[in-house]
């Protein structure tokens, strides 16, 4: 796993039924690209994250297939539709098989 | 500041490197790595595609770093889109899936360019169909350092 | 894009003129950073301290002289990268370590209560007559209150701190003392503001003071303010502390440089922040 991955998700407490509503995530990681060499010439070895998925009460949100070419801490912003009162599940999968996970839950009134 | 004649050169082509990255030699080494137009064709299985309305691709016109450079892609009911930087050593960038959830069928990230080149967004639309657009970004080197 | 410098109408006449070449060029806007909404606005301009007796008229953020991609980053803290630091820097704060037992929180409980203002106010002379940055306020706290190991300076769990021990001065004024006990770490860090180093015999004044604004190679020179430090910088995809940011500028003039944590560079950081005096700590701003 590398070093102190942290993911950051901004997604309302609320919403009223069937609003579509903007989410915001970050997630620190160095993304290497596996096209960088270090001081002696050797290439350093792809290690990034490659997939991101997003689903609300086991539904399908949002489904990203990522390549080298994302920045170091992957940023996504993307919008949602809540029908009811639910949990977002956020995940990342890293090269490594390391899965890094959030969840928030968002209150339809 | 480095001054390195094959980076001078390379900042009169108003191209750029990324960070450390010798340009010459990632080109090369990319050699084996599929161009744009076979991972769009694998995308579309060799379907038809067509140009402009439809997807939505917003970059800046030009980056002030190619280590980071924001984008959006956009196309109404789309089930997937995919994003090539065919400028890159490595073309792809990202392909988005649009779940029954989705909101509007749209998403930014941030994205390494190698180079001054067009990005491209291919997104197959509800209706099975395939539509292509493409948004040029000028990457510029840093004053200091590049 | 638009650029958004004019040059002095008086500056090109003067280089027309052939007279000395002050070609700094001025931003046309010096609107506020409005981060979050509006929940943050942080000026991006003020007047020259007074001890700058006249070399620059106004100080600016090193934020006006950026893309509007780039600024955009800094207007909300969920799309500012450097944010995500800023969190490990929390837990960095609650973290037991040391022989003694103990974590910053500790001894300094609620970050946003006792950190307060430090920023804004560091490099300053502590209570023995040495010159100290925050990063030595901080390793002195872990070698002698919580017994563990120092931090490298320019490591990330140093650069995690020190962004969020920025944070919680966000929006005060830039205030380092330049009189009394500083004043001669302040005289050594501006007799190295002016000096010419290196092959290209370049000193900071010749970039950041005669020619912010104009371009260097594809790229606006800024005034070399400190405020946004330490700053997310996209080029390095990561924190750049203001030693490191030293380092480079005077590695680019060709020269041997000094050390990251060295006394050198931490008069240079007391002279560069008292030029800033004035502009908001702007936390951890974001560059490219």
């Amino acid at each position: 796993m590398a070093d102190n991955v942290k993911p950051r998700v901004r997604v309302p407490k609320t919403a009223s039924k069937d609003e579509v509503i903007q989410i915001k995530t970050l997630i620190s990681h160095p993304m290497e690209s596996g096209q960088r060499k270090d001081k002696d010439g050797n290439v350093i070895p792809r290690s990034i994250i490659n997939r991101f998925h997003v689903t609300f009460n086991g539904t399908d949100v949002l489904d990203v297939a990522m390549d080298p070419a994302i920045s170091t801490n992957p940023y996504f912003e993307f919008e949602a539709k809540v029908p009811e009162s639910g949990e977002f599940v956020f995940t990342w999968y890293d090269d490594d098989g390391s899965v890094y996970e959030d969840k928030h839950s968002v209150e339809v009134s | 500041m480095k001054i390195d004649r094959r980076e001078v050169l390379v900042v009169g082509a108003g191209a750029a490197a990324l960070a450390s990255l010798p340009l010459t030699a990632m080109a090369q080494d990319g050699a084996a790595e599929k161009t744009a137009d076979e991972l769009i064709a694998e995308f579309t299985g060799g379907a038809e595609v067509a140009e402009g309305d439809g997807v939505t691709l917003t970059a800046p016109e030009i980056a002030e770093n190619g280590n980071t450079v924001p984008i959006s892609v956009e196309a109404e009911g789309a089930s997937e889109i995919l994003v090539l930087a065919p400028g890159n050593p490595t073309p792809p960038v990202a392909t988005f899936k649009f779940g029954e959830l989705a909101g509007a069928h749209m998403a930014s990230t941030r994205i390494r360019l190698a180079e001054t080149q067009d990005v491209v967004a291919v997104a197959k639309l509800a209706d099975g169909s395939f539509v292509r657009t493409s948004s040029n970004v000028k990457v510029t080197i840093g004053g200091c350092g590049g | 894009m638009t650029i958004p410098f004019r040059r002095a109408a008086l500056a090109a006449m003067a280089c027309a003129l052939a007279l000395p070449a002050l070609a700094e060029t001025a931003p046309e806007s010096t609107d506020p950073i409005v981060i979050n909404g509006g929940e943050v606005e942080l000026q991006t301009a003020a007047p020259a301290p007074e001890h700058l007796d006249g070399a620059l008229d106004e100080i600016y953020s090193g934020w006006l002289f950026r893309d509007p991609d780039t600024q955009t980053m800094q207007t909300d803290d969920f799309e500012n990268p450097g944010m995500i630091f800023v969190d490990q820097g929390m837990d960095e704060w609650n973290m037991v370590e040391g022989e003694a037992g103990k974590s910053c929180a500790s001894c300094h409980e609620d970050v946003s209560e006792s950190m307060k203002g430090v920023r804004a106010t560091t490099p300053k002379v502590n209570k023995d007559g040495a010159l100290w940055s925050v990063e030595d306020y901080v390793n002195d706290c872990r070698t002698s209150r919580m017994q563990a190991e120092a931090l490298d300076w320019n490591g990330d769990r140093m650069k995690n701190l020190t962004a969020l021990i920025s944070m919680q001065s966000r929006g005060m004024p830039m205030d380092v003392a330049i009189d009394g006990a500083a004043q001669p770490f302040w005289e050594q860090g501006k007799e190295m503001y002016y000096t010419r180093y290196g092959q290209l015999e370049l000193a900071c004044s010749n970039c950041h003071e005669d020619h912010y604004g104009d371009w260097i190679r594809a790229d606006h020179l800024s005034q070399g303010q400190t405020n946004g430090f330490p700053v997310y910088r996209l080029k390095d995809a990561g924190l750049v502390s203001q030693h490191n940011r030293f380092r480079g500028c005077i590695r680019d003039t060709r020269a041997e440089t000094f050390p990251i944590g060295s006394d050198e560079f931490r008069a240079l950081e007391l002279y560069v922040a008292s030029r800033g005096n004035g502009l908001p700590v702007e936390g951890v701003s974001v560059r490219h």
